[in-house]
């Protein structure tokens, strides 16, 4: 159950990493200069093309040694950077290019009047963000990112490969101690299932929320 | 005309490519991957260089074999759910459903040690002919991936087969045609084509995925990198060098699909 915990721990994690880069890349990718445009635009795709495993045994081994060696250079003490926050990080990395793509999609799909209608008002670029942007793509972003979601709750399993305790690491100690090796496998995939239904439902909630007063897609069609 | 227009377009497109600005940082770029090569190590290349072939030859069968074997399945998975009795549509759905929503890594764990484990306690099992087959981890591995593929193609092909107008259908079944046969010709050819984009992401993905096995001590181009860390005590000239082949491996994989992609009528329903 330990397991369970740090799993959705990291998953949460890595989430709003994710969306916090995935919402700075969007807006980069959308207004940002042309310099900026090609450097996301390198990230998104390098970071779609390699297979997560390897990014994490990258990001996870060379991501740590790499920020020890800066301090040390600058003259601080080594620290020692926890699973928890460098399988958030290097997770949260990758979530954040396949974000940056779902909000980039949803933002593009807003009227462009609303947007032009808060300029005209005078907002600044932080209260439009807040107050238009966010919400009017929410609704067409929440697929995408639900899907980013349940991508990252399966994604934490990988961080077994890396030594990390999570769900399926506990699982196959626990399994490798009593020799009941599918009893457990099996209990770990009923929990991962259940949190798959679980947050499913939730997001359908979430969804049908963020439409409130929409035209249902049937009835646009 | 129209040969024209895309000619200039085409060469619009290459004028604004190369701005100034592009060349700088492809030039950074170059700079990078120039100090990559001369100020790391890379003696261990030629020593493992068969390995690595190997390896990236056991990846791309392994990629092969599972998305075939995995459409397969995936048809009639799809198939049960969009047009079947609840009696066929429900199990197809459970099984799309588990599969979705359990990391793949632990569908392969739960194959290779738990199932694995089970086998050598029947002899007869440990007598038949599938025994050598069963003591190695790589069927352990195909099958996990077959399954992982055919679940998540499943519910694409569910989609693609339920996209099919049904005047089409309809269409058919006045002509008198088999339901075999409407299936043959109408149906899955136009399902086909409606899932081929999604099935482009997929294989991706899958390629994606392949690394995996090498946690259960398959060697593909993962494992030999891993190998290759073990026995030289670098940290990140293998895995660069890994990150490099994967998305070498999968822009050629792009291409070659969008090719096929390019090539069916776009005039579809």
């Amino acid at each position: 159950m330990l397991g369970l915990l740090h799993s959705l721990e990291i998953a949460v994690g890595a989430t709003i990493v994710g969306l916090l880069i995935g919402t700075c890349g969007a807006y980069g990718k959308l207004y940002g200069g042309p310099v900026v445009r090609d450097l996301l635009a390198v990230y998104t795709t390098v970071v779609r093309a390699v297979p997560e495993l390897v990014l994490i045994l990258l990001l996870y081994y060379a991501g740590t040694d790499l920020i020890n060696q800066v301090l040390t250079a600058m003259g601080y003490q080594r620290v020692d950077i926890s699973g928890l926050v460098a399988g958030i990080a290097v997770l949260g990395f990758c979530q954040g290019a396949y974000s940056t793509e779902v909000m980039r999609g949803a933002i593009l799909a807003i009227p462009q009047g609303q947007i032009e209608a808060a300029r005209a008002f005078g907002m600044s670029p932080g209260l439009l963000l807040r107050r238009i942007t966010l919400p009017a793509m929410l609704p067409f972003a929440i697929p995408g990112l639900a899907n980013l979601w349940l991508i990252a709750t399966k994604d934490t399993a990988l961080l077994a490969v890396v030594g990390f305790f999570e769900l399926t690491l506990a699982t196959r100690q626990a399994a490798g101690v009593t020799k009941a090796y599918l009893i457990f496998y099996l209990a770990a995939g009923a929990l991962y299932l259940a949190v798959t239904l679980f947050s499913n439902f939730l997001l359908g909630r979430a969804e049908k929320w963020a439409r409130r007063g929409m035209p249902s897609v049937k009835e646009a069609r | 005309m129209a040969g024209e227009a895309a000619i200039i377009n085409t060469a619009a497109r290459a004028s604004l490519w190369l701005q100034p600005h592009r060349i700088v940082l492809i030039l950074i770029a170059l700079g990078l991957v120039l100090s990559a090569a001369f100020f790391m190590r890379w003696d261990w290349l030629p020593q493992y260089w068969e390995m690595g072939l190997m390896g990236i030859w056991r990846a791309l069968w392994i990629l092969a074999v599972t998305c075939a074997l995995g459409f397969l399945i995936a048809v009639p998975v799809g198939l049960a759910q969009a047009a079947g009795s609840i009696w066929v549509a429900a199990p197809a759905k459970v099984f799309c459903t588990i599969i979705r929503g359990t990391p793949l890594l632990l569908q392969l764990w739960l194959l290779y040690y738990g199932l694995g484990s089970l086998f050598p306690q029947y002899p007869w099992i440990r007598d038949s002919w599938m025994w050598p087959y069963l003591r190695q981890a790589w069927p352990y591995g195909v099958l996990a991936l077959t399954l992982s593929f055919a679940g998540y193609e499943g519910e694409v092909m569910r989609g693609a087969f339920a996209g099919v107008p049904q005047g089409q259908l309809e269409a058919a079944r006045a002509f008198g045609m088999s339901r075999w046969k409407i299936l043959r010709r109408i149906w899955l050819p136009q399902a086909f084509y409606r899932a081929l984009p999604t099935l482009t992401g997929e294989t991706v993905l899958q390629l994606k995925s392949t690394p995996l096995v090498a946690t259960i001590s398959v060697i593909d181009i993962f494992a030999v990198a891993g190998k290759v860390r073990q026995d030289t005590y670098l940290t990140y000239e293998p895995l660069l060098l890994l990150a490099l082949i994967y998305m070498a491996i999968t822009g050629i994989l792009v291409l070659a699909l969008s090719r096929i992609e390019a090539r069916i009528p776009v005039k579809v329903g």
